[in-house]
């Protein structure tokens, strides 16, 4: 059985180790590659207008912003915190609020969240993907569990508020149990999708070749989802960072989205901008995180991309 | 290549698929699509048939049938001595002695074309990985396909694709290959790159092959016997052995005992096809 497991997709990279002796040259030549073509494709993005197109509409948005709240004044913005006043705040060491780069209870905040999301992710993943995939591939488990999560899937987070406080005592428990929910769901229903997305004629291959039910599902149905399951991941993260906020607004003595709600009842409203903003930062980087994963176990898929050239 | 005349005797006499009475009835068996009716069918053991029949009549069903993807109504189907599905059991279980090549063509593109080579007889614990790929190395090289064992099968043309889909099959030494119109999708060049190299592979290996097509010069060339199928539903309507000799090249196709073959197939096809037309204009 261990040669069985050296073919899966995933251990490619293994299997193409120095043991393998007649392919170890093609296949570090193959990682060259991969990085040759990456370096490529960005020294043909910085040529192209589309980083700077990037950073003008970074700069429109806080070009309006700047002007509405701080040279026009325009009373719908007013009390509104201007850019400028942000900054400076973020950037201060003594921060009127309490709250900048150079106090330690921002980045106690920062990971206390990425903590909950860590956590709420991981357990998303672990029980969604298997679960999604076993619904997608057998019947039986599908006709059990499909409508149940069906059911239960359009409840929004916040509804799930008084049950979660009630089901966990600990304070990080509803928490992370509201970060959780929309990101299973998310998860499993993109793997179960992944699975029906497989073309009939890789099951009917693997069978003609004999394979058994349990390879059937190591080598076909796992890599064949494997492209949904990633587009789960990444809308899985998206709505984990969503609901956070929600719960930490609840319950919770830390956090970002503790920073934004006290700091809206506390009157700091510069604060409540640096809570956001870090937000849309930490939440963009932990989507990159799983987008890159993907592509680097997807080899075969950006190679087969690659052809069709950039 | 090796094999000495006993061996190839040996060989030969196995891999006849007999088709016996077979019906399939899609849906309910009273008022459902009969899509094959009580069809009797011999393909001889190393020998190439082929089936041509009007579009929908039912070719794509009998070819599932023998390799196992859905069951037969009623009716036999026979591998050698094996009954592979009849009475008492409907669906013949899918297995490496009858390994089909699809239309669209079946490897898996999250694997490598070697990985996709070794994966029957390495998921049947036939081989270890490093034995089968050492065959399969050589296989590949035998067909022509060196150097693009470690490339993904999305980095190959379509017609390469196929070959090392054939070449998948062969590592299995079944007794019958069934392809479903392979090189419906290939230029008619690259289609006749195809059809040689098909040919020096059957020679080589002795292979019963099934072999489903819409194009009668293809299946004159490539056939030795010629299975022309009615409309729906569908049954064997004329058997056409095609005495061209062996090995055949493309220079065959302009001489007069094809030209004969052909206008006897496209009379049986053609009058197969006009059946079926206006069939589909009474039932539309
Ligand atoms: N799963 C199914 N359920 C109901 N009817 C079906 C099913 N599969 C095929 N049929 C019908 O059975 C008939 C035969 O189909 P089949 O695919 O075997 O034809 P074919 O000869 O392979 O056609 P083509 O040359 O177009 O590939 C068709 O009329 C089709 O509509
Ligand atoms: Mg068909």
């Amino acid at each position: 059985m261990a040669s069985d497991a050296e073919m899966g997709a995933m251990d490619r990279h293994r299997a193409q180790g120095p043991s393998a002796a007649p392919d170890a040259s093609t296949s570090f030549g193959g990682y060259r590659m991969q990085i040759e073509t990456a370096l490529y494709h960005f020294k043909n993005w910085l040529r192209s207008p589309r980083p700077y197109l990037m950073v003008l509409g970074f700069i429109l948005l806080i070009g309006f912003w700047w002007l509405s709240v701080e040279v026009w004044k325009l009373p719908r913005f007013a009390g509104m915190p201007g850019p400028t006043a942000v900054v400076r705040e973020w950037l201060s060491r003594e921060p009127m609020f309490g709250l900048s780069f150079y106090t330690p209870d921002y980045y106690v905040h920062i990971l206390t969240s990425l903590q909950r999301v860590f956590i709420a992710f991981v357990l998303s993943t672990v029980i969604g993907i298997p679960l999604g995939l076993v619904i997608g591939w057998s019947r039986t488990a599908r006709e059990y569990i499909f409508p149940v999560l069906e059911m239960l899937r359009p409840i929004p987070a916040l509804a799930w508020v008084p049950l979660a406080i009630l089901m966990f005592k600990s304070s990080e428990g509803p928490v992370i149990f509201l970060t959780f929910l929309p990101a299973f769901f998310a998860t499993t229903l993109n793997s179960m999708l992944g699975v029906h997305s497989i073309d009939e004629s890789y099951f009917r291959a693997a069978d003609c070749l004999g394979a058994s039910r349990w390879q059937v599902f190591r080598h076909i149905v796992v890599p064949g989802a494997l492209p949904f399951v990633f587009t789960g991941l990444e809308i899985s993260i998206g709505l984990a960072w969503f609901s956070l906020v929600a719960g930490e607004m609840i319950a919770g003595e830390y956090g970002l989205g503790y920073v934004i709600y006290t700091s809206y009842t506390m009157v700091s409203y510069p604060t409540i901008v640096i809570g956001m903003i870090t937000l849309g930062v930490v939440g963009y980087v932990s989507s990159s995180i799983i987008r890159s994963v993907g592509v680097f176990l997807m080899g075969w898929r950006t190679r087969e991309l690659g052809l069709g050239g950039q | 290549m090796q094999t000495t005349l006993d061996q190839t005797k040996a060989r030969a006499l196995r891999g006849t698929i007999r088709i016996e009475s077979a019906v399939k009835v899609y849906g309910n068996p009273q008022n459902g699509v009969v899509a094959v009716d009580h069809c009797s069918l011999e393909c001889p053991p190393g020998e190439i048939s082929m089936v041509v029949g009007p579009s929908g009549c039912g070719k794509t069903t009998l070819l599932n049938a023998i390799a196992g993807f859905h069951s037969l109504t009623s009716g036999a189907i026979y591998l050698d001595d094996e009954m592979l599905c009849g009475p008492g059991k409907p669906k013949a279980d899918p297995g490496s002695d009858r390994i089909v090549v699809f239309q669209n063509g079946a490897l898996f593109p999250w694997k490598t074309n070697i990985e996709n080579v070794i994966f029957g007889p390495v998921m049947q614990g036939k081989l270890a990985v490093k034995e089968a790929k050492d065959k399969a190395r050589t296989m590949m090289a035998e067909a022509g396909l060196s150097g693009i064992e470690n490339d993904y099968p999305g980095q190959i043309s379509s017609g390469v694709r196929r070959r090392v889909e054939i070449v998948r099959a062969l590592m299995n030494d079944p007794k019958v290959l069934l392809l479903d119109e392979p090189y419906r999708a290939l230029d008619s060049l690259t289609k006749s790159v195809m059809h040689e190299s098909l040919l020096e592979t059957c020679y080589r290996n002795r292979i019963t092959v099934f072999f489903i097509t819409h194009d009668l010069e293809e299946a004159i060339f490539l056939g030795d016997q010629v299975v022309i199928m009615t409309s729906r539903p569908c049954r064997t309507k004329k058997l056409l052995k095609i005495d061209l000799p062996h090995p055949r090249d493309y220079s065959i196709v302009t001489s007069r005992r094809f030209r004969e073959l052909m206008d006897e197939t496209m009379d049986a096809v053609h009058e197969e096809a006009m059946k079926a037309f206006e069939l589909g204009e009474r039932e539309g």
